[in-house]
């Protein structure tokens, strides 16, 4: 896993977001185990108590489990993988619409807009 | 709140010169802070009176509850600004060196960061370059299991290409129930490193917050923050 880390925003955050990632791109499933805290901060070249705050996180939004002396385990929770993919869209959707939107389209235009877009991609 | 250092109202003076004016300064165990400031800001000063090497003027450093003395040097790993080492040692010399001195000193660990570092046992001291010399200091001192680490610009003299090494090395060597403090100028490759940040200018500290939540404030990384508050300085 390799980070290009934003500075400007809290780095525990991204590393959240990055193992999400992985989980949604289904390179991480249910069940695998997550590097160490210590072989995480090295691989990603950063405090290891960053990595610790970023992996308590993820347990207490259930996506992980820790057991103990063996490690941090992405969960197998089925139902939890899907909302965790579906709230990643959501947010990126979100974003979207308020940028479009921005730029003074309707909601009508934006359904076109993305529905052209799709199609192009299908050909 | 377990802290291994607390600094209250610490003033020193050479001569005419005030250079720290009152320094409160606090450090948890197993936490890294980054001491930022300009060249001339009090870093040096701050730091070689946390090892015992300098006397304060006035006020109180206590490293887990005692004075900077002969206990404290035992649980104080101090990297300096200046080279310790003597021209005629090659690096073996310099591992044993640091084996007769320190008791804490972990060969073991030694010969670990010495290989991450390049370094060869048979390679003389007084022809490594800048780079190198820093590298091998950094790699002893980091080697002793020390409580506190009190790291005196690490990335200082090294290129740019060397700094991940150095910061590599750091984060190898951090330990759960030890504390570092770095003190640099060169924030960029480092930032990620430091749990709180301590902003020091002209004897003072004018900003102690920690890392993260600075950066979810301001929306700002630690290096632009540092240019802004020197800016206005």
């Amino acid at each position: 896993m390799k980070i290009e880390f934003d500075e400007k925003r809290p780095i525990y955050l991204q590393i959240m977001k990055a193992i999400k990632q992985e989980i949604a791109t289904a390179n991480l499933k249910g069940g695998d185990k997550l590097p160490s805290v210590r072989e995480m901060a090295e691989i990603l070249k950063v405090n290891p108590n960053t990595v610790q705050r970023a992996y308590q996180e993820l347990e207490r939004e259930q996506i992980t489990y820790t057991q103990r002396g063996m490690g941090t385990f992405i969960t197998n929770d089925v139902q939890k993988l899907k909302s965790l993919k579906k709230e990643m869209a959501t947010e990126l959707v979100t974003s979207f619409v308020n940028e479009i939107k921005n730029l003074g389209f309707s909601s009508d235009e934006i359904i076109e807009i993305v529905k052209e877009s799709l199609e192009r991609e299908v050909k | 709140m377990d802290t291994i250092l607390k600094i209250s109202n610490l003033t020193k003076n050479y001569y005419n010169t005030q250079a720290l004016k009152g320094i409160d300064l606090e450090v948890e165990r197993g936490k890294i802070l980054g001491l930022l400031g300009p060249n001339g800001s009090g870093k040096t000063t701050l730091m070689k009176i946390i090892a015992g090497i300098l006397k304060p003027t006035s006020g109180e450093v206590l490293i887990e509850d005692k004075k900077p003395g002969i206990y404290t040097k035992q649980i104080v790993s101090y990297l300096p600004d200046v080279n310790p080492l003597y021209k005629w040692m090659r690096v073996k010399d310099a591992v044993n060196f640091f084996k007769d001195f320190y008791n804490d000193f972990d060969e073991e660990k030694a010969k670990s960061n010495l290989d991450f570092m390049e370094l060869k046992e048979n390679q003389k001291v007084s022809s490594l370059s800048k780079g190198m010399l820093e590298r091998l200091l950094l790699a002893l001192f980091l080697s002793r299991n020390a409580k506190l680490y009190v790291l005196d610009e690490p990335l200082g003299g090294v290129d740019p290409s060397a700094r991940d090494k150095i910061i590599d090395t750091i984060i190898k060597n951090i330990n759960e129930g030890s504390s570092m403090i770095i003190s640099t100028h060169i924030i960029s490759d480092i930032e990620k490193v430091f749990d709180e940040v301590a902003f020091i200018s002209e004897g003072k500290i004018i900003l102690k917050e920690n890392a993260e939540e600075l950066r979810a404030k301001k929306g700002k990384s630690i290096d632009e923050i540092f240019r802004e508050v020197y800016a206005n300085v």
